[in-house]
C-alpha cells in the first residue's frame, strides 16, 4: 500500500470510530460530563470550601485539572477497550485482518479514536468547569503536550486490554481495579506534599501522579513532580505500550486462531 | 501463467495440540471455479483462514497470484476477497458503510468506493437496503451483504466459505447465477460448500479434504466418472403396479409406484427405454436418485476414515 492508500485506511477506522462514539454518546459523552459535573458540586463547593487552600489555589481550582485529566484517561481508555473488544467479539475485527492495513495503521487508528473522544471529554469537562471557577493557563504548550500524550498512552492500554481479554468481564477489571485506584490516588483530590514520606514514596511510582501534575503544572504552576520528568514518564510508557501492543498483534494474540 | 493460489506443504497445529492440515498441496489455476469439500472438522476453514490470515499456519507455503503471504502479505491479500461462514461484520453499521469502510481498509477513497459499493449492492439486490442496519437484514441479505463487501475491491480471488448456508432455494440459485456471472469475468472463485449439488453445478475442478489431508484433487468431470453405478428414477404415464423385467438392468419399485433402474457404467439408458416401450410402458420424466457427487464423497470420505484415523493413533 501506497501512503495515500495507508493514509486512507487510517482514517477509514479514524471516522468509524469517532462516528460510532458519537452516535451512542449518551453511553459515551454524557456520562463523563454528569460525573465530573457532581464532583465539581459536591468536592469543589460543597466540601471544597471547608477545606481551604491547597498548594496555594483554593480547592476548586487545585482539584479541576486533575478532574480534567481523569476524564481524559478515562474516555480514552474506555473507547479503545470496549470498541476493539466489542469488533472482536462481532468478529468484524476480521474485516481488518483479511485486509492489507499494517498493524501500524490499525493501532495509529483505535488510538487516535480513543484521543479523539478522550480529549473531546477533556474539552467538554473543561467548559463545564467554567461555571465552577476561573480557569487560568499557566503553560499552554505544557497543557496540550500532556493532554495529548496522556491520551494516547492510555488509548494504547486500551488496545492492549481488549487484546488480552477474553471475555466481557477482562474488559472491566482493569480500568475498575487498576485505572481507578492509581487516578484516586494519583494526586487528583490532593497534593501528596500531605501524606506521609513513606506514601509520599509510593506515590512516586504510580504514573497517573505524573500526568495529573504535569498537567496541573501547566494550567495552574504547580506540581508534586518536576513538569519534565512527568513528559518523559508519559513519553517513556507509550515507548513500551506500543512496542507491547505491536508485538501482540504481531503475534495476532486474541485475534487470530 | 502464474496460479491463483499454491499452497506446499501446509500444516497447522492448534494450542491444544490438534492437528488440523498434516501438510497439504493445493494449486488453483487462474479463472477456475473450485470447491474445497469435506466433512466437518476437516480442515477445510483452517485452510481457507490460513489463505486470508485469519488463521497462523505451523508450516508451509502458500502464494496469492505468485505473492508469499510470508514475505508479501499485503499485496496478497489486496488481490483476495473473503466471505467468511459467520457473520462477521457490526451489526449496527449500515449496509452501505459496511460495504465501504470495507473499501476504505484497502486503500479505497470513499469517492471511489461509494462507485463500487452501489455496483455490488445494486447486483445482490441489496441497494434499498443501503441505509438499514445489518442486525435489520433477514440471513440471505447478510450472506449478501458479505458478498458485496468482498468484492468491492475487485479482487482478482474470491474465496466463500460456505456461503449459501441456511438461504432458501430460490436465493441460492440467484446467488449461483451471480457467482458464475463473477467467474466468467475472470474472477477466480474457491468455495466450500456442503451443498454438493451447489459444487457439483458451479465448479471445474474439486479438492476433499478429510482428517487434515487431501484425499482427491482433480477435475469435476473425472470424478463423476468414477462413479460406477447410477440409480435412476423413472415416472411411467400410467401407474405400475408390477416390476417390468429389464434384461440386464435391476430394478424395483418404490412406495408410490415410481421405477427405480440401477445402470451400470457402459450401460446405455436407450436399452432401459426399448425394453420397457416393448412391455408398452411410456415414461413421462426421468431423475437421478441421488446427487451424484454426494454419493462419491460419502464413498471416499467413508473409504479414507479408518486409514486416516489409523494414521493420527500411530502419530499420538
Amino acid at each position: 500500500m501506497n501512503a495515500q492508500a495507508l493514509f486512507t485506511a487510517y482514517s477509514t477506522i479514524v471516522l468509524r470510530e469517532i462516528r460510532r462514539f458519537t452516535r451512542i454518546w449518551p453511553q459515551t459523552l454524557l456520562p463523563p460530563a454528569v460525573t465530573m459535573t457532581l464532583y465539581f458540586i459536591i468536592f469543589g463547593n460543597l466540601i471544597g470550601s471547608r477545606i481551604g487552600d491547597m498548594g496555594g489555589f483554593d480547592y476548586m481550582s487545585f482539584i479541576v485539572p486533575g478532574l480534567i485529566m481523569m476524564a481524559v484517561i478515562t474516555s480514552s481508555y474506555a473507547n479503545v477497550v470496549s470498541s476493539f473488544f466489542s469488533m472482536k467479539f462481532q468478529r468484524s475485527v476480521e474485516e481488518l485482518l483479511v485486509s492489507p492495513v499494517p498493524n501500524w495503521v490499525i493501532l495509529a487508528g483505535y488510538v487516535t479514536g480513543g484521543m479523539a473522544r478522550g480529549l473531546g471529554i477533556g474539552v467538554i469537562v473543561t467548559l463545564l468547569s467554567l461555571a465552577f471557577t476561573r480557569l487560568q493557563i499557566h503553560n499552554l504548550p505544557m497543557v496540550v503536550v500532556t493532554v495529548f500524550l496522556t491520551s494516547a498512552l492510555f488509548a494504547v492500554g486500551g488496545f492492549i486490554n481488549a487484546l488480552l481479554a477474553t471475555k466481557f468481564d477482562d474488559v472491566s477489571i482493569v480500568p475498575t481495579f487498576i485505572l481507578t485506584p492509581l487516578t484516586y490516588l494519583g494526586g487528583v483530590f490532593y497534593s501528596i506534599d500531605l501524606l506521609p514520606d513513606f506514601w509520599q514514596g509510593v506515590s512516586m511510582v504510580n504514573p497517573i501522579l505524573y500526568m495529573v501534575n504535569g498537567f496541573r503544572f501547566g494550567i495552574l504552576g504547580v506540581s508534586d513532580v518536576n513538569p519534565f520528568v512527568s513528559l518523559g514518564m508519559i513519553l517513556a510508557f507509550i515507548a513500551v505500550l506500543t512496542f507491547i501492543a505491536l508485538k501482540l498483534l504481531a503475534r495476532g494474540k486474541g485475534i487470530r486462531h | 501463467m502464474t496460479n491463483a493460489l499454491e499452497i506446499e506443504g501446509l500444516t497447522k497445529t492448534y494450542g491444544s495440540g490438534f492437528e488440523a492440515l498434516k501438510g497439504i498441496d493445493l494449486h488453483v489455476a487462474q479463472g477456475d471455479f473450485f470447491a474445497l469439500l469435506g466433512p466437518n472438522g476437516a480442515g477445510k476453514s483452517t485452510t481457507l483462514g490460513i489463505v486470508c490470515s485469519l488463521v497462523t499456519k505451523t508450516a508451509g507455503k502458500v502464494k496469492v497470484f505468485g505473492y508469499d503471504i510470508d514475505t508479501h502479505l499485503s499485496d496478497a491479500k489486496l488481490h483476495l476477497g473473503v466471505v467468511p461462514q459467520e457473520f462477521n461484520f457490526n451489526q449496527f453499521e449500515k449496509v452501505f458503510d459496511i460495504v465501504t469502510i470495507q473499501a476504505g481498509y484497502y486503500g479505497i477513497p470513499l469517492k471511489k468506493a461509494a462507485v463500487s459499493a452501489e455496483k455490488y449492492l445494486k447486483k445482490l439486490g441489496l441497494w434499498d437496503k443501503r441505509n438499514t442496519p445489518a442486525r435489520m437484514l433477514s440471513g440471505g441479505m447478510k450472506r449478501r451483504l458479505m458478498i458485496a463487501r468482498a468484492l468491492v475491491h475487485e479482487p482478482r480471488l474470491l474465496i466463500l466459505d460456505e456461503p449459501t448456508a441456511g438461504v432458501d432455494i430460490e436465493l441460492r440459485r440467484s446467488m449461483w447465477a451471480f457467482l458464475e456471472e463473477m467467474n466468467r469475468q475472470g474472477t477466480t472463485i474457491i468455495l466450500t460448500t456442503h451443498y454438493l449439488e451447489e459444487a457439483e453445478a458451479l465448479c471445474r475442478n474439486i479438492a476433499i479434504i478429510d482428517h487434515g489431508r487431501i484425499i482427491r484433487n482433480t477435475s469435476k468431470r473425472e470424478l463423476l466418472q468414477q462413479l460406477s453405478l447410477e440409480t435412476f428414477l423413472l415416472d411411467a404415464e400410467t401407474a405400475l403396479d408390477n416390476v417390468p423385467e429389464l434384461d440386464g438392468f435391476s430394478c424395483r419399485l418404490d412406495d408410490e409406484g415410481v421405477l427405480e433402474v440401477d445402470v451400470h457404467k457402459g450401460q446405455a439408458l436407450n436399452d432401459v427405454f426399448m425394453q420397457l416401450e416393448h412391455q408398452g410402458i411410456r415414461v413421462v420424466s426421468m431423475r437421478t436418485k441421488a446427487n451424484r457427487l454426494e454419493e462419491l464423497f460419502i464413498r471416499m470420505v467413508e473409504h479414507n476414515a479408518p486409514a486416516a484415523e489409523g494414521i493420527t493413533e500411530g502419530r499420538t
